[in-house]
């Protein structure tokens, strides 16, 4: 658990940071955005205390994060950079050694921990291992930095923009690979992002900056139903608003009894992409099949608008 | 947040060391208290005695240049305004100047004229300690260009002052000069003429030759090479060298030995500072005609303008500082190199030092290297200044 | 021109010099045309074996210290402590670089003596310079990015400097150090004048005797080593870049 507590950052006379109190509960995600230069990087970078507050607590797990030296706290908290900063001179496999190598562990488990991760992002220790960052994609750069800032088993990982370079496949790829890894390590999570569909799609919550100051940290569906101000309405597009929303809810959500027509589309799809397939084959419903391929029902283009009208 | 409390003074201003006021204050109290400030020996070539401040100076004068030392070396050690720190140096530099000719008018014996007084190891060091804190002091205050030009010619003008007026006479350094006054501003002249006039050429041949490599792709790289290995061979070597040929030349066509040009002298020397200085100059005019903007290039073609207008009108203004600091690096190598001329009768300030060398006698050493170095300085500050000037000019020029 | 045809001129290159070291005698004929009166046409005053070895010690030593305390200093000067020397630092550089090498030279005579003590003092602040000033361009233009992620993963300000800056900058460094051993092996030269036994005696016999030969042979092997040792430190240079992602141009 992180409790940011009154935290403040002024450069000069300039609140960068704002006052800002927010709780991250265990093994979730919650995401950061906001305008450029709205304090979302400072906010994060003192939570490693790469920037030290002028004014307010951070706690990890209850115990205030001062409490020992910054290298120290640093090596126990993952940290990913946009545009990765993979350090040019060392191998791969050097690169995600850095934090355990650091911290002493024997050779084995290093070893083992950077076969483990490398095959967890599909890059083959024997192959990519020994080579350097220049020498890899900026997708593969991209997953080796995250694979890094993951070495030490963190139970909390910061990501500033982790996905910013990365075409729309390749980020889709690296934003699953992500849930998944932490569905299975149960990390608590804190990502920066100026991608809208990224924040409803990974956050747990969201928390929306503005000028330093947190307009609102609260569950997606209810940013999206009941944005705190127009500043942060105009954030998450008022024209997307009603696709968001379908985005967070599965198909089997949203099943209704009844049999349909043509090709069925799978329980745990987002009803966002079932709408799209409705509008694109011209049908008035689709049938639903669980992952066994067992009927389930069906869904309806009527139910889901119904669904992606504002919440009362 | 609150900090610790700061230790305060009866005003109130917190005390706070400055870290290079600490190392001044180190050296400039070991120079004024440990270590000799003037030598004095019986004639030009015996070994020194070594002479404190005190000793060296009259009676009210030592405690007085000691005190100024102590003060301005206080001012140095804690943090202090610039203003302060500039006063304290100059102060201190000025004082120290005056006062080593005093040094040497009291330290001779009256109608001795074979006895040299000269600055010593306490006296060179306090210098450095006080032009460590001008400088640090000029650099914090980041002068304009004008600004340092007139800081130089504020300097120059002080030292003119102390020369004409006599008072430094009764050292050992003037003492060599006065030996040899007639030939002191030959060679300096020789001096001047070889490191300019090897400069001109080479910007006379230099510069048409960059833009030829810069337009002749192929050619960019073997002249550049061969201009290359010329800067490998050492100075003396390609001063010896010269010699045959130039000599070869004088022999055989009598109209270049009509213009003075001999097997050994002056033209050997210019040949070869006009070799080295080719290389800086080629590739500056290469690196500065590459770094115009390609945008600048397509616009002025796009606008009808000739090759050769585009050249005078466009490349050659936006090359132009970076040339320039091709020219300051070889004026001042070339002021430095131009001693090593002596070796091959050349002349030059080079002379002084190698006959100094050769008799053991330092002063004469210092009056061949101090008019060397003090010319390799200002025109590194002029130089730097121009460059700076035509560098901002064009900043502001275009458009951000 | 064909790729290998640089590496086959500098082979001969180091062929024909280890050649003349050892036989001089075989190149008695070459440089007989440029002597008069009989005069000797290989140095005959001590073995140019020996005087090239002495010449490549002194500018190693000369450029050892240098690199250390030059390193050092653009170090100190660029960690949170020295900032304070920043400036001053790029100042004095900048006026060192004015000094003539034979002025240095001239004036570390009387606090040294003759031989090759002045020498070795005048090659070290001469060669400071040129390292210095790259050392400092190699620690200030790091990848903001890579510093981060260096102190993100936790290093001490010790271990940033040794695994990721240092590392880091070795090329640029490097580069520094060539052009201090190429100022360094013309500079030594100018040392035999005050009486260091280097390839600077070879020349300057042949000046004093005015034996044209003693002052090739003598120009001619220090420039094949400056080229040579250019040559091969920009080889170790240009790989090193590639080890540290940083490609040069
Ligand atoms: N070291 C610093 N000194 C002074 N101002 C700073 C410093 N670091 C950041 N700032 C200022 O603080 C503000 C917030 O910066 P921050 O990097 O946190 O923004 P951000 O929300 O991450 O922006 P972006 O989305 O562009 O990355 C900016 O106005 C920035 O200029
Ligand atoms: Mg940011």
């Amino acid at each position: 658990m992180i409790e940011i507590e009154g935290i403040t950052k002024r450069y000069d006379a300039t609140a960068v940071v704002d006052d800002v109190s927010m709780v991250i509960e265990p093994r979730t995600i919650a995401v950061i955005v906001g305008t450029s230069g709205s304090g979302k990087t400072t906010l994060l970078r003192m939570i490693n205390r790469l920037v030290e507050p002028t004014a307010g607590v951070i706690k990890l797990d209850g115990a205030d994060n001062r409490s020992l030296p910054g290298y120290e706290l640093r090596r126990s908290i993952g940290y990913a950079i946009q545009g990765h900063g993979l350090f040019p001179h060392r191998t791969v496999a050097q690169n995600i050694a850095t934090v355990p190598v650091l911290l002493g562990w024997d050779k084995a488990r290093i070893k083992a921990r950077v076969d483990e991760l490398m095959t967890l992002y599909q890059l083959d220790p024997e192959a990519f291992g020994p080579r350097y960052p220049h020498e890899l994609s900026g997708g593969q750069q991209q997953r080796v930095g995250v694979a890094r800032a993951l070495a030490a088993e963190p139970n909390v990982l910061l990501m500033d923009e982790p996905f910013g370079a990365l075409d729309p496949i390749i980020r889709t790829k690296a934003q699953e690979d992500l849930l998944t890894i932490q569905k299975r390590f149960g990390t608590t999570i804190i990502l920066v992002t100026h991608d809208m569909e990224e924040a409803v799609h990974m956050g747990d919550k969201i928390a929306v900056m503005d000028a330093g100051k947190l307009v609102q940290y609260a569950k997606p569906a209810e940013i999206l139903a009941k944005p705190a101000s127009a500043f942060v309405e105009t954030l998450v597009g008022a024209s997307e608003r009603p696709f968001r929303l379908l985005s967070l809810g599965r198909v089997r959500d949203a099943v209704e009894k009844g049999t349909a027509e043509g090709e069925a589309i799978p329980g745990d799809a987002s009803q966002r992409d079932a709408l799209a397939e409705l509008l694109w084959s011209g049908r008035p419903a689709l049938p639903v099949r669980d992952a066994d391929g067992k009927p389930l029902g069906r869904v309806t283009l009527d139910g889901l608008v119904k669904r992606s009208a504002r919440p009362a | 947040m609150r900090g610790a409390p700061e230790r305060l003074t009866g005003e109130g201003v917190p005390i706070r060391f400055d870290k290079l006021g600490v190392v001044i204050a180190v050296i400039a109290a070991y120079a004024a208290f440990a270590a000799p400030f003037a030598t004095f020996r019986a004639n030009r070539i015996v070994p020194g005695q070594a002479r404190s401040m005190l000793e060296a100076l009259p009676a009210a004068t030592g405690p007085l240049l000691l005190a100024i030392v102590v003060v301005a070396a206080l001012v140095a050690l804690f943090k202090t305004p610039l203003l302060l720190r500039l006063a304290a140096s100059a102060a201190a530099l000025a004082a120290l100047a005056l006062l080593i000719g005093v040094a040497g008018t009291f330290l001779t014996p009256t109608g001795n004229t074979f006895a040299r007084i000269s600055p010593a190891s306490g006296f060179w060091i306090l210098i450095f300690a006080f032009t460590l804190l001008l400088a640090d002091v000029l650099t914090r205050l980041e002068l304009s260009p004008w600004a340092r030009v007139g800081v130089l010619v504020v300097a120059s003008a002080a030292v003119a002052l102390l020369l004409i007026s006599g008072s430094w006479n009764d050292l050992s350094i003037l003492k060599e000069y006065a030996n040899r006054a007639d030939s002191f501003w030959a060679e300096g002249s020789k001096h001047v003429t070889l490191a300019l006039g090897s400069l001109l050429a080479a910007v006379i041949i230099g510069l048409p030759l960059g833009i030829l490599c810069h337009r002749v792709e192929r050619l960019r790289a073997s002249v550049l090479n061969v201009l290359n290995i010329i800067q490998t061979i050492p100075s003396i070597a390609l001063f010896g060298l010269l010699i045959a040929p130039l000599g070869w030349v004088a022999t055989h066509v009598p109209a270049a030995a009509a213009l003075g040009i001999r097997g050994i002298g002056t033209a050997p020397a210019f040949v070869a500072l006009f070799l080295y200085s080719l290389l800086p100059v080629v590739a500056n005019t290469v690196v500065g005609l590459a770094g115009v903007p390609r945008a600048a290039n397509d616009a002025a073609r796009g606008m009808g303008m000739t090759d050769r207008q585009r050249l005078f009108g466009v490349e050659f203004p936006l090359a132009f500082p970076v040339i320039l600091t091709g020219i300051r690096i070889v004026l001042v190598q070339n002021i430095g190199l131009a001693t090593i001329a002596a070796l091959i009768g050349g002349g030059g300030f080079g002379v002084f030092v190698f006959q100094g060398v050769g008799q053991t006698a330092m002063d004469l050493v210092l009056l061949g290297a101090v008019p060397t170095v003090a010319l390799a300085f200002a025109a590194a500050i002029i130089l730097d200044a121009v460059i700076e000037m035509t560098a901002t000019r064009r900043r502001e020029a275009s458009p951000a | 021109m064909k790729a290998w045809l640089p590496a086959l001129l500098r082979l001969a290159l180091v062929v024909l010099l280890v050649a003349f070291l050892t036989n001089p005698g075989w190149f008695e004929p070459l440089l007989k045309p440029l002597t008069e009166n009989n005069a000797p046409v290989i140095y005959n005053q001590g073995s140019l074996l020996t005087l090239t070895l002495l010449h490549l010690r002194i500018v190693l030593i000369a450029t050892m210290a240098a690199t250390i305390v030059a390193v050092a200093l653009a170090i100190l000067v660029t960690r949170p402590a020295g900032a304070e020397f920043l400036p001053l630092s790029r100042s004095l550089v900048n006026i060192g670089q004015t000094f003539p090498p034979v002025a240095v030279l001239a004036l570390a005579v009387p606090a040294v003596g003759f031989g090759e003590k002045p020498t070795l003092i005048a090659l070290f602040l001469y060669g400071l310079l040129p390292i210095f000033e790259n050392a400092l361009t190699g620690l200030t233009t790091l990848p903001a990015n890579v510093m981060e992620a260096a102190r993100g993963a936790g290093m001490t300000g010790w271990q940033r400097l040794v695994k990721v800056e240092l590392p880091l900058s070795a090329p640029i460094i490097l580069g520094g150090i060539r052009l201090s051993v190429v100022i360094g092996l013309a500079t030594a030269t100018i040392g035999s004048t005050v009486a260091a036994k280097t390839l600077g005696e070879v020349i300057i016999a042949g000046l004093l005797s005015n034996n044209l030969a003693f002052i090739l042979q003598g120009g001619l092997i220090v420039a094949a080593l400056a080229v040579l040792i250019y040559d091969g430190l920009s080889a170790v240079e240009r790989y090193t870049a590639r080890r540290m992602g940083r490609e040069t141009a």
